[in-house]
């Protein structure tokens, strides 16, 4: 074995360790201040309640909201990753000349502040004469997504067992078939982990939503909108606790089927044999 | 081929065919059209919509002069306010981005170097902030750096400061300090996969030959993780510069950066000709700033080697 990683490092581990507090410890202060009885979110904390999780039982225009949100999060997740599908099936399959800079235009979004891209689709949606909506809203998360649904699904295309379609051509199901049949489901570990990431960066996005949704708002928008009532910030803070806890559920399970897809390709052959 | 009893009814669909199955160019851009039309429409015609409008002069309501002028841009850089703001998002993103690395990459050699077992747990663990709610995130930074906060209150109920202390939120300090937090995914991660890269019989020939622990850091290891740095400094820099939500939770008016200059443009100051040409000099500005970088840091290196 190498010299190096045997000898113990103690300073650094305790360093990683009070590394992930700062990433964590901020965030769960949110949690903490929604179960304390006081509309002022200070210490001392006052006592424990659940009444900011029980208004927003029959609060009606946060409900709206989150249908909202899950309708355009559903959209975009479907879209982005079927035509993440494609790209990346196209870009792992064949050899194509230029296909360097076409991933790259693809990927651009992930390196383009998300204000620019979405003052960007804001004047062409007003200057072709559309209106706001959900619609627009769905439009900017699929460009924030695809990027992502194409990464995941290349590196589970990637390393692929290419004698498994050729074996279904042979067979006689055409190229169509053949996708449908074979390709898709051996995939599908990393079409899941698109569809969960894809569906969560939708669901928590604020910016492409505040700048092309109409007054009928996502679940961010419409936290953003209440930060301006302080008397609100209780119920607020109970909500975002629950998306909290939600997304982390969600991702942790994407990235678990992702790292799994990608680390361990025998999985999908076994489950075929 | 089964081509032969298409060939008989429908001679051009047949050549097309066969021409399809033959170049394997055309049939891997077939199959990625639906994305690149897609893309082309939400990304590529607004962008160049973006810059056409950024000519063009606002008139009253939603209608423009469509006139070609350099106006906007001249505005955009010599107003006085619109240089200090895009000073300002530079310097904070410069910090941002320093910071993050900084703090980041002894947890990323950790990771790569010392951990052995669970190293997919690690870095789970240390990405899965990232996916949450970018929201939320910036706003547990307003909870927490507040007037009435939690450091100022835990701090007056445990009696060690008698007044909230009001240097913590709504200043660029307060700026800096959020979005290290918020982008500290994007440095871990390339840099621990530049790290995870290394040849480790690199280090083992480095002791061999007399090198201690830290000259062989200095002479093997950061060298070598030098791509990591560049991808994790480039990922954090650009979007950074252009972030809204952050200066508007946690700035005030002394941390306000460009993006809320380009936001007020696009709503209530209603003039979008200057708004774009204030988001397109942004990203021209980064985009320099960034190569500039990346050749500087190709060209050190190039030299050391």
């Amino acid at each position: 074995m190498n010299g190096i990683g045997r000898e113990k490092n103690r300073p650094l581990a305790i360093y990683a360790v009070l590394y992930l507090a700062f990433l964590y410890v901020p965030v769960l202060f949110l949690p903490v201040f929604s179960f304390n009885d006081s509309i002022y979110i200070s210490f001392p904390l006052k006592g424990l309640t659940t009444q900011w999780y029980a208004s927003m039982i029959g609060n009606e225009p946060m409900l709206a909201a989150l249908g909202n949100s899950i309708r355009v999060a559903l959209a975009t997740a479907t879209i982005s990753t079927l035509l993440g599908i494609f790209a990346a099936k196209a870009v792992t399959r064949y050899t194509m000349p230029g296909a360097k800079p076409v991933i790259a235009t693809i990927m651009l979004p992930l390196v383009v502040p998300e204000i620019i891209l979405g003052t960007a689709l804001l004047i062409i949606i007003m200057q072709a004469g559309g209106t706001l909506s959900l619609l627009t809203v769905t439009l900017g998360h699929v460009l924030l997504c695809v990027p992502f649904a194409m990464a995941v699904l290349m590196s589970r295309f990637e390393g692929f067992d290419r004698s498994m379609e050729e074996a279904s051509a042979d067979l006689g199901e055409n190229a169509w078939w053949t996708f449908w049949r074979v390709t898709v489901p051996m995939a599908m570990p990393g079409i899941t982990a698109s569809f969960l990431l894809c569906f969560t960066i939708s669901f928590d996005e604020f910016i492409m939503a505040f700048f092309l949704g109409s007054t009928d708002p996502t679940l961010p928008v419409f936290m953003w909108n209440q930060l301006r009532f302080p008397q609100r910030l209780p119920g607020v803070l109970a909500l975002g606790s629950c998306i909290l806890l939600v997304s982390f559920f969600v991702i942790a399970l994407a990235e678990y089927l992702r790292r799994r897809s990608s680390f361990n390709d025998d999985s999908a052959k076994v489950t075929l044999d | 081929m089964n081509t032969a009893a298409i060939t008989s009814d429908a001679p051009r669909a047949s050549a097309w065919r066969r021409l399809l199955m033959r170049s394997e160019a055309l049939r891997g851009y077939l199959l990625l059209s639906p994305t690149l039309i897609v893309m082309f429409g939400i990304m590529v015609i607004p962008m160049i919509g973006m810059v056409v409008l950024s000519f063009w002069t606002q008139l009253a309501g939603t209608t423009f002069d469509t006139a070609l002028t350099l106006k906007n841009y001249s505005d955009a850089f010599t107003r006085e306010m619109y240089r200090i703001l895009f000073v300002r998002s530079l310097g904070v993103s410069l910090l941002t981005t320093l910071f993050t690395v900084l703090l980041a990459y002894p947890v990323a050699y950790y990771v790569a170097f010392h951990v052995k077992r669970h190293k997919m747990v690690w870095i789970i663990l240390m990405t899965l902030p990232f996916w949450t709610s970018y929201l939320l995130r910036v706003f547990a930074w307003k909870i927490i750096l507040g007037y009435n906060g939690a450091i100022n209150s835990g701090l007056i109920s445990l009696g060690a400061i008698s007044e909230p202390l009001t240097f913590l939120l709504y200043n660029p300090t307060a700026v800096v300090i959020t979005l290290t937090h918020a982008w500290a995914a994007f440095a871990i991660l390339p840099i621990y996969v530049s790290l995870e890269k290394i040849d480790r019989s690199l280090l083992e020939a480095a002791t061999d030959l007399g090198d201690g622990p830290v000259a062989r850091f200095f002479r093997i290891v950061l060298p070598l993780s030098l791509p990591g740095i560049i991808a994790a400094s480039v990922l954090i820099f650009i979007p950074t510069v252009g972030d809204y939500v952050t200066p508007s939770l946690v700035g005030g008016t002394d941390g306000y950066m460009i993006s809320n200059a380009i936001q007020f443009q696009f709503a209530r100051g209603n003039n979008w000709p200057l708004g774009a040409a204030l988001s397109l000099s942004s990203m021209v500005i980064v985009t320099a700033i960034v190569l500039t970088f990346v050749f500087a840091v190709r060209r050190a290196t190039a030299r050391i080697g």
